[in-house]
């Protein structure tokens, strides 16, 4: 069991890790909007925005 | 705001006992500077009269008014505190603070204490105040949610890790563990437990903090005390070996504190971003047209538009002040603006609202009104005003809620010391429970929160409320009284017949008419200048004009004394033989309206007005639902007689003066009924005032002057009735929301103190208290509930 002495850190050492990857994720915005970059990807943006089907969304 | 400037600025104003801050202001620890100069060398500028410009309103001679957001408001006993302090600041006259909007109106004089005091004030308290700009908001807002959400991630990643180190201690058996394993994962534990709690739960710690130096018990104290127990054990045991460890637990129950603020966050701001959305509805820059006719367009900043510009429009595009159509033809919709939901056409002469947007085709637009005088602006500050009142029953929550902890500190202290004398071991768990279990947030959020979704979906309707206690009284009220004119009727008003009494032409008794009532802002004087038509161009030159409210106008022509009005009205200069009688002149549905001179008589008009097509069903609901519905009008008996049975109210009166209107009003209220008051905003505006809570139709007049505690900005009927049956569901929210959080308190104390819940527990217990709050009152905010779709097919039934 004494592998554990060395696991044990090495475990807190990890969530130190992932704890700085999650700040920096923060910093840089990804979190501000969680919602839009899944229309992102259904949305062609190439396409002229219509007006009709903007009314139908009312 | 940094801990460590808090700490000096707190002690700072205990030494100065609150009150005396601003003469000791220069003895000030320099602490404060270091940990935050940015700051206070800002707050300079904000004295600037240049700058103040622009969120600075003038409201007596030395008196000013402005609206700040606050940062750092973590509950409503913040509020308290902020309102308490910058109240006793000398020279400030009125504060008062919004909890979902986190936005301040304060009043000061001018003479005796400057912007940037009240702003230090703010901060020497620990928080902190910027005047209000959207942009500002939003950035708050976003750094506010990403603190937020940084500390729930060292919460939940912690409380997993130290989870997995407790698991060990918690299946192994008596004796298969050796004494430096479980030294090791204590210690693993204890590295894992610090952030949480040194950084994940430091708000709790700081507001608790604040609070104790400030001599009073916040909804923080029982939190922080409860972790700080709890993890000052663990510690010790750890150190000493000897024990029980809770890290698990305290940053299991710091997770789902934090958890539940995060997702309370989430919902006010989206309760309030109907606000902020009108606030940047308009464009930055504006296609300005130096030297219409010619076609050339330069791009301007919106900010340096002045009246009387043209700027070109193109199809979908914002229009970027309000103004007239010029040139071209086309639809805008104005959702946002008067919850009109299908685009309105807009020909040549037609005035469009800055904020809508050009839906068809490009138009070119001279431009009325900018700034502050504008539509967007007058709506916007009428929904702050609204914002920044609080209700009584607020108050009311706010002051149960801080005497609840005080009674509950009691409680836990006393529950700790019986439970040490039954039971050792267990004393210190069913301490936290019962600290961590009780939930005073649920019962000061319980209305604010029902108010604030209740606002945004109203106004999501055309409904804007610009009073605090508009909604709860709108849900009370059992009498509606409606005026006729430009209310229950369009308020236009056709000139159906004129009738000559004297020796003169029908042409030429208009165009005197049309010229006193021009002075008018009554829909028949509206009524009459229309008739007047072309010959509006060259009216004749009116002098002495005086307006007498609901009866006419005077005004001298060529050396004559005129009145046009109500008959009686006329009568008083013209003389007593009227030879109308037999002429019908109250005819069914006409509204008469009479000119005369101090030579006598000269003519009659008969002006026909339409009843609004949704009015019918709104008065039938409101019937249905056993209130009870009057019209009262300054208007002839034939008219308002004809428009009260096509909507089927029995209690309809005409030929009311303003004065007995209010005197119908006041007998009403002291009969016990609580009157809601249905007019036009600024004909009615002392009526409206007597009634408890009234209601001022929008569309057309001028917004900055109606009074009213809702202003109905679609001009359409069925909003209101749309509001109606909002609030009461507002109501009805409310009302389970307090039922919920009493419930909760009654039941999870007692249970906590009987040691029957544990912390974690307990954590859980009070974030879905306050959540379930949160989550009662947004349903407010769906559009499509069963009931309002209800009514929408009743309207069109009825039509």
């Amino acid at each position: 069991m004494d592998i554990l002495f060395l696991l044990i850190p090495l475990s807190l050492l990890l969530v130190l890790v992932i704890g700085v990857v999650f700040f920096w994720s923060v910093r840089s915005g990804q979190f501000d909007d969680l919602e839009g970059p899944g229309y992102r990807v259904l949305m062609d943006d190439d396409l002229p925005p219509d007006n009709d089907v903007s009314m139908g969304g009312k | 705001m940094c801990c460590a400037g808090c700490q000096a600025v707190a002690q700072a104003i205990v030494d100065n006992r609150l009150t005396e801050y601003y003469r000791h202001r220069d003895a000030l620890p320099e602490s404060p500077r270091e940990a935050m100069p940015e700051a206070l060398r800002d707050l300079g500028l904000f004295d600037h009269p240049d700058f103040q410009k622009s969120f600075v309103k003038p409201v007596g001679e030395y008196e000013r008014e402005a609206t700040l957001i606050l940062e750092g408001i973590t509950c409503s006993a913040c509020i308290w505190l902020n309102e308490e302090h910058v109240a006793k600041q000398p020279g400030v006259t009125a504060v008062d603070i919004n909890y979902a909007t986190r936005r301040a109106r304060v009043r000061w004089d001018e003479r005796r204490i400057k912007l940037s005091a009240i702003l230090a004030a703010v901060s020497a308290i620990g928080y902190r105040a910027y005047p209000y700009d959207a942009g500002r908001s939003e950035q708050l807002a976003q750094q506010e949610r990403r603190a937020a959400l940084r500390r729930l991630f060292v919460a939940g990643f912690g409380m997993m890790q130290v989870m997995m180190y407790a698991v060990p201690a918690y299946i192994a058996d008596a004796g298969t563990m050796t004494a430096d394993i479980e030294s090791l994962l204590r210690w693993a534990s204890l590295l894992l437990t610090l952030p949480v709690v040194g950084y994940s739960a430091a708000p709790f710690f700081r507001n608790a903090w604040r609070d104790v130096r400030l001599r009073r018990v916040g909804m923080d104290v029982p939190v922080a005390l409860g972790v700080g127990s709890a993890f000052a054990a663990s510690v010790w045991a750890t150190l000493t070996a000897s024990g029980e460890v809770y890290f698990d637990s305290v940053a299991m129950f710091v997770f789902f504190l934090l958890g539940g603020r995060f997702l309370e966050m989430v919902a006010r701001q989206k309760a309030v971003r109907g606000v902020e959305a009108l606030a940047r509805a308009l464009p930055a820059f504006a296609e300005r047209m130096g030297h219409y006719p010619s076609r050339e367009t330069e791009r301007v900043a919106v900010s340096s538009l002045a009246r009387g510009d043209v700027v070109l429009v193109k199809a979908g595009e914002i229009f970027p002040a309000d103004g007239i159509v010029v040139e071209g033809r086309t639809s805008a919709d104005e959702a946002m603006l008067t919850g009109e939901s299908k685009p309105v056409e807009k020909m040549h002469g037609a005035d469009v609202i800055g904020g809508s947007v050009n839906r068809t085709s490009p138009v070119v637009v001279r431009v009325t009104q900018v700034g502050n005088g504008s539509r967007i602006s007058a709506i916007l500050h009428l929904m702050e005003r609204a914002q920044s009142e609080k209700p009584r029953v607020v108050e009311l929550a706010d002051r149960v809620a801080t005497y609840f902890v005080a009674v509950l500190l009691v409680l836990a202290i006393t529950t700790a010391a019986v439970w040490s004398v039954l039971d050792h071991s267990r004393a210190l768990w069913v301490f936290v429970s019962v600290l961590v279990v009780s939930c005073p947030c649920a019962l000061s959020l319980a209305t604010p929160a029902a108010l604030t979704a209740a606002t945004g979906a109203m106004s999501g309707h055309g409904l804007l409320a610009t009073r605090g206690h508009a909604i709860e009284t709108l849900a009370r009220a059992t009498h509606f009284v409606f005026d006729k004119t430009g209310t229950l009727t369009y308020g236009r008003m056709h000139v159906t017949q004129t009738i000559c009494l004297g020796p003169c032409e029908a042409e030429a008794a208009l165009r005197t008419a049309a010229a006193l009532e021009q002075y008018s802002e009554h829909a028949i004087g509206a009524g009459l200048c229309e008739a007047a038509g072309d010959a509006m161009a060259d009216l004749p030159d009116v002098s002495a004009v005086r307006t007498f409210v609901g009866r006419g106008i005077e005004g001298t022509i060529g050396g004559i004394r005129y009145r046009v009005g109500r008959i009686e009205f006329v009568k008083e200069i013209a003389g007593s033989q009227r030879p109308l009688s037999a002429e019908g002149a109250d005819d069914e549905g006409q509204s008469p309206v009479a000119l005369g001179s101090d030579l006598g008589w000269v003519a009659l008009f008969k002006l026909h007005d339409q009843v609004r097509r949704e009015a019918k069903a709104l008065i039938d609901t409101l019937l249905r639902e056993g209130r009870k519905v009057s019209i009262l009008s300054g208007d002839a008996p034939g008219a308002v007689a004809a428009v009260a049975q096509i909507l089927g109210v029995a209690d309809a009166r005409a030929g009311l003066s303003p004065e007995e209107k209010h005197a119908y009003l006041l007998n009403l209220q002291r009969q016990g009924a609580v009157v809601a008051m249905i007019g036009d905003g600024v004909n009615d505006a002392p009526v409206l005032a007597q009634a408890q809570v009234s209601v001022a139709m929008g569309g057309g007049t001028d917004l900055a002057r109606t009074q009213g505690d809702f202003v109905l900005l679609s001009g359409n009927l069925t909003d209101l009735g749309r509001g109606v049956d909002l609030s009461r569901r507002a109501a009805s929210i409310i009302r389970q929301n307090l039922v919920w959080a009493f419930a909760y308190n009654v039941v999870a104390i007692p249970a906590a103190m009987a040691g029957w819940i544990t912390p974690w527990m307990a954590g859980i217990g009070m974030s879905a208290s306050s959540l379930i709050v949160v989550l009662n009152a947004l349903r407010l905010q769906r559009r499509n509930s069963p009931s309002l779709s209800g009514l929408r097919d009743n309207q069109w039934d009825a039509v």
